[in-house]
């Protein structure tokens, strides 16, 4: 198992990029640390997938390097590299039986039967295929197939990372809880490094230590999951997670207090903006409390998700979204008021801390 | 579920079935109705009963040409199913390699099989063949007029050169639907070059493969139109094939009763040899 450094990496699919745009990762220069497990969140054509690949050695990148625990790795092949990779599509050998699946990556390693039987057989207990060894893997399903394909990387006891590419998306619902709760289980009990690409938020916050959410070719905010909740580092974060997401919404700073709209809120703090800066005010529907008092909004739609209703409403010309419980009472004129602790004034985009 | 009948269907596949007749059934019966009769013009018959097929199963010159033809057969699968692979294995996946291999790879394909005939048949004259004349000037003494082998080597170089393209495009079809999660999962793996071909692509092209062996099977066995311009069934007989035996008692000989005889064994032939190829071939996809 391994810390991954990755150093100022850039990419980009062209020959001489000629501006940012061009990069498909424009800029990432982080650590991972030995046994963490990190999501990779995003949407489609954010550069997730192309990181992954930079760090299994599948794709080279234009500019920085990559480090396993220190070792620079960057000119090494997949193999010498010694990962494991978990793809979109479960990929497995259709002619092997799964025994045979299991034992191809240590037999092409060269490694001798007896070790080979022994890992294979720990292997297929893990993975809860003891009674289809002998099968062909063709005949499997595509959770057990995702399994097989999980079950060879884990099979080399030496493995420095195990990457998954959106490994759930083809999985059944019900069985993607169940596959999600023994990858996390296979995680505490062999403490490998993971890195995890999904574009799901629910498995990435559910699955990871870190989640690393990443947008544009660049990542925005690497965090615990409660901290991506909180304090949503760049709009984009705020906006991605949380369902619905963060309501965002243009404001003007003065001194300590942010006026939005004809209305104005006391901070208890004064942000630091220089002028012609974007400003935005960031608040989560969560935090948000309708009631006879505060700013007076106009209700144009509610969503009842169960437990909770979603409330659509306008504040100053600006749509927003509400969460309040079921019962709640919603009165005839209604008002709103801000948790003033759930407030993110962001410039340009990107989130203004409180020490300033 | 009840089912539901309607009749007027049988209108839809009518057209078809009419085609068939006329095209297949009608002069496959024809030949059926020659096999059995004798004639001798003037559409007189004469009731000759299983006689030619007596005659036929007992002629030393039948079973020469059965055996060239399935020696024939297995060495032109041997070369072109290979070499085939190995051409498809070698190509370009993208970029501008891709439409210019395609296009020579269709080129041999297109061309009229007695043209492909014309072409070697001239390729290889030792007076003014490139080929020909190209080997009589290095000293190899090659003449496919005079020598059975260096006839037998002609006709072959040329099926090769005619038909391994197609083995190539139907491999290429199936290669390339290959997801690239493979090659890469295999290099994680650590598979080796053989690896990677014994256990992904050869079992993707598993089903192409079978057609292309049916293919070329069924067509090397009734090959006529290129050996037939080349070498005319010589010397001797050997390049005599089944098809040109036929054609020579048929149109050559105008027996027609024989002919006929023969036509429903070599019918016969193909018809149970690409069965059998069909049935092997596939049942080792049912094994678990």
């Amino acid at each position: 198992m391994a810390r991954i450094t990755l150093d100022h990496i850039r990419h980009a699919y062209g020959p001489n990029p000629k501006s940012d745009a061009a990069y498909a990762l424009r800029e990432v220069d982080h650590e991972w640390a030995d046994g963490g497990a990190y999501a990779l969140l995003g949407p489609s054509g954010c550069g997730k997938t192309t990181l992954l690949n930079i760090i299994s050695g599948l794709l080279q990148p234009s500019h920085g390097r990559i480090l396993f625990d220190g070792n620079d790795v960057t000119n090494l092949s997949t193999q010498e590299r010694n990962i494991a990779q978990v793809f979109q599509f479960p990929v497995i050998y259709d002619t092997m039986t799964v025994y045979d699946n299991l034992a191809f990556p240590l037999r092409n390693r060269g490694i001798a039967e007896p070790d080979v039987d022994r890992r294979v057989r720990e292997m297929l207990d893990i993975i809860d295929l003891s009674d289809w060894s002998n099968r062909k893997a063709q005949r499997l399903t595509a959770d057990q197939k995702q399994k097989i394909s999980l079950g060879r990387g884990l099979v080399r006891n030496d493995v420095n990372a195990i990457l998954f590419d959106e490994p759930l998306t083809v999985i059944d619902p019900h069985m993607k809880w169940v596959l999600r709760s023994q990858l996390k289980r296979f995680h505490k009990q062999f403490g490998f490094t993971m890195v995890y690409v999904t574009h799901d938020q629910t498995e990435a916050l559910t699955f990871a230590d870190k989640v690393v959410v990443m947008y544009d070719g660049q990542i925005v905010q690497i965090g615990t999951p409660a901290e991506l909740f909180e304090r949503p580092s760049h709009t984009f974060v705020g906006y991605f997670i949380g369902s619905p997401g963060m309501n965002v919404m243009p404001a003007e700073v003065h001194g300590s207090t942010i006026t939005l709209g004809g209305e104005t809120i006391a901070l208890d703090h004064a942000p630091k903006i220089t002028a012609g800066d974007r400003v935005e005010l960031g608040i989560r529907p969560e935090f948000i409390r309708i009631g006879r008092e505060g700013m007076p909004v106009t209700i144009t739609r509610i969503e009842d998700i169960g437990r909770r209703r979603i409330v659509r409403a306008s504040l100053a010309g600006q749509p927003m979204a509400i969460v309040v419980s079921e019962d709640a009472e919603i009165p005839a004129e209604p008002r709103v008021t801000f948790d003033p602790a759930a407030l993110n004034i962001y410039a340009n985009s990107w989130r203004i801390g409180r020490e300033a | 579920m009840e089912k539901t009948w309607n009749n007027k269907a049988w209108f839809l596949v009518l057209p078809v079935l009419l085609l068939v007749a006329f095209s297949a059934a009608i002069p496959l019966m024809t030949v059926v109705n020659y096999s059995v009769q004798d004639t001798f013009g003037n559409n007189a018959f004469f009731w000759a009963g299983t006689d030619w097929f007596d005659q036929i199963l007992h002629s030393a010159r039948f079973w020469e040409a059965l055996q060239r033809n399935l020696l024939f057969s297995f060495i032109i699968l041997a070369l072109e199913i290979p070499l085939g692979i190995f051409i498809a294995l070698n190509m370009p996946k993208k970029g501008i390699g891709v439409p210019v291999c395609l296009v020579l790879m269709a080129l041999p394909l297109l061309i009229p099989w007695n043209v492909v005939g014309t072409i070697w048949q001239v390729f290889g004259r030792v007076d003014i063949g490139l080929l020909g004349h190209t080997l009589a000037a290095l000293g190899v003494d090659y003449n496919y007029v005079r020598d059975p082998l260096d006839a037998w080597i002609t006709v072959i170089v040329m099926d090769v050169w005619h038909w391994t393209s197609l083995v190539v495009l139907l491999c290429y079809a199936g290669l390339v639907s290959i997801p690239d999660a493979y090659y890469q999962a295999a290099k994680i793996d650590g598979a080796s070059r053989w690896s990677v071909f014994r256990y992904i692509q050869l079992p993707k092209m598993k089903r192409v493969l079978l057609i292309a062996v049916l293919l070329r099977f069924m067509d090397s066995f009734m090959i006529y139109t290129e050996p037939f311009v080349v070498t005319g069934g010589g010397p001797g007989n050997s390049t005599t094939f089944l098809s040109i035996d036929l054609v020579k008692t048929a149109v050559g000989q105008f027996d027609l009763g024989p002919a006929a005889a023969m036509s429903i064994v070599y019918f016969l032939i193909i018809l149970l040899l690409s069965w059998i190829f069909y049935t092997v071939m596939t049942s080792s996809d049912a094994d678990t």
